[in-house]
């Protein structure tokens, strides 16, 4: 459960990136965040895996104040945080395989365990037989496939996704919303910001509409609201 | 940390370094080009030392003893002066022997020169030889000696020589020479270590995403360290070990070529197995102390946030 409570944000530079934001999303949600380019969508997901911290206000995200969370304790929070970036921020010189195991590496998992769940992964979305490739040798959208399984890997709560289809062709986004779909039907929650009118229109999940660093909008299935 | 753990870092230390092919050449390269050169003024100083300490070493004291000293008297001095801490071994040359030596110092010439002198007639005073153990000590030892005159009614010593002025102004020399050489020594080696820590610096910030992911997943500061800690030591003991394998069989072979083949006697240098030791500790020990500081350094930017 993550819950904000009038959370300002202001940039060295002087943005105000949010003002007052205050907002309650519960266990299991899928919450798709709108708004215009630089309206705030980006700062409101970095502050909920400790990127950023708020220049006000509060922010407990399963029960932990991530606005006053120690420096050596945010590794550990971020571990029950998966995210999910437009630009899928692989590691190069790792395969496929290695690149999802690796989020296990640093929890220190058992390496048993590692094998059995990457492939466990790998097959829940769906590419088992590009264990060994490198990203390179991957189209955009297994590329956003294997850094969805990087980012659930662990078993998180939460998944945060910046614009997961940004970079995608149209039908290569409605796999990966039906991955997404099917992460959140598993029982984890999912933050996903996004520009796509069509997939919001279309798979109807809960709305809130950031602009100017202010919620203009929150609806319990509700669409995307905008000409683009 | 558990064993597995420490297992991973060793693992993927040594990975990175084989994946960032071309970046660790870099490293391992600006390393070796930098203790080669440190190498070399290394081994020259330790050359220019040890010269110096055998050019010191030859500095003797001679004490002339007075025509009429008898044996007695000459054996008593003899033990005053071996019982000197400074002093490591004094030799008695007799007139007579003084007489060869100089005869067979002037070599052809002095046949005839010295033709007149018989034993009866040999003005050579007995000598007293005196060496030092520590080649600076000896303008006080020779004052010392100096001292005894006042000690003894009779006269035994007539003069106490050591090349008064000029050994003090090659200690100066040789001084200076020691001096310098750890000068330049000390300023190659903080030059090397920026220089090899700027490239490390380089290779780490080509791989801020890579840091940034690993933060992103959770890893911890400690855990993100470990492995760049590794990779350092890693390339540091690489390019040391490259640098003392060039540097050792250069010097072997210019040792070769200048003392056997050559043979130029004049100028000696060290052999080898004289200082492999020091030479090969000093540069593997700031290899890899560079690599480690380096990629140390360099990481901690990244970490915060």
């Amino acid at each position: 459960m993550i819950e904000m409570q009038d959370i300002w944000k202001t940039y060295a530079d002087g943005t105000h990136a949010l003002r007052g934001v205050s907002v309650r999303i519960d266990r299991n949600e899928f919450v798709y965040l709108v708004g215009p380019s630089g309206a705030g969508k980006s700062t409101f997901m970095k502050l909920i895996y400790r990127e950023e911290v708020p220049t006000k206000g509060q922010i407990s995200v399963n029960g932990f104040n991530v606005g006053r969370l120690k420096q050596r304790k945010i590794p550990y929070v971020r571990r029950n945080i998966g995210v999910v970036f437009q630009d899928f921020r692989l590691l190069p010189n790792l395969t496929a395989f290695e690149n999802i195991a690796f989020a296990m590496e640093v929890i220190e998992a058992p390496r048993k365990l590692i094998k059995r769940r990457v492939s466990e992964v790998l097959d829940l979305v769906g590419l088992k037989n590009k264990a060994n490739s490198l990203p390179a040798q991957l189209s955009g959208g297994e590329q956003q496939r294997i850094s969805i399984a990087r980012a659930i890997v662990n078993n998180p709560s939460v998944i945060v996704a910046d614009e997961p289809t940004g970079n995608l062709d149209p039908e290569t986004s409605w796999g990966i919303m039906n991955l997404l779909e099917e992460i959140n039907f598993r029982g984890t929650t999912i933050i996903m910001a996004t520009h796509n009118k069509e997939i919001v229109n279309t798979i109807r999940k809960r709305v809130i509409a950031i602009e100017g660093g202010q919620i203009v909008r929150d609806q319990v299935r509700g669409d995307y609201g905008y000409d683009i | 940390m558990t064993f597995r753990t420490i297992l991973r870092h060793l693992r993927e230390g040594a990975k990175n370094v084989i994946r960032n092919g071309w970046m660790s050449f870099a490293s391992i390269s600006s390393i070796v080009i930098s203790l080669f050169i440190l190498g070399v003024f290394l081994v020259l100083s330790l050359n220019i030392n040890a010269l110096a300490g055998q050019v010191e070493s030859q500095v003797q004291i001679q004490v002339y003893l007075e025509p009429n000293t008898t044996k007695e008297q000459r054996e008593q001095l003899h033990t005053e002066i071996g019982n000197m801490s400074e002093v490591s071994k004094v030799e008695v040359v007799t007139k007579e022997e003084g007489m060869k030596i100089f005869r067979e110092n002037l070599g052809e010439d002095g046949k005839e020169l010295l033709s007149g002198y018989t034993e009866d007639t040999n003005p050579l005073p007995d000598t007293l030889v005196v060496d030092v153990l520590e080649p600076t000590t000896i303008p006080t030892v020779a004052k010392k000696i100096e001292e005894l005159k006042k000690t003894t009614t009779e006269k035994v010593i007539a003069k106490v020589k050591y090349g008064e002025g000029t050994v003090e102004k090659m200690f100066a020399v040789t001084d200076t020479i020691r001096n310098a050489g750890l000068i330049v020594v000390a300023g190659l080696a903080i030059t090397s270590m920026f220089l090899i820590s700027n490239t490390i610096k380089v290779t780490i910030i080509a791989r801020r995403r890579e840091i940034g992911i690993m933060k992103l997943v959770g890893a911890t500061n400690h855990f993100i360290r470990v492995p760049f800690f590794i990779e350092g030591a890693l390339i540091g003991f690489l390019g040391s070990a490259v640098t003392i394998g060039i540097l050792f069989t250069g010097y072997y072979r210019l040792v070769k070529l200048t003392q056997v083949e050559l043979g130029l006697m004049l100028i000696k240098l060290m052999p080898l197995q004289e200082l492999w030791l020091s030479v090969g500790g000093v540069i593997l020990g700031l290899g890899v102390l560079i690599g480690v500081w380096g990629s140390t350094v360099s990481i901690r930017k990244f970490l915060r946030v």
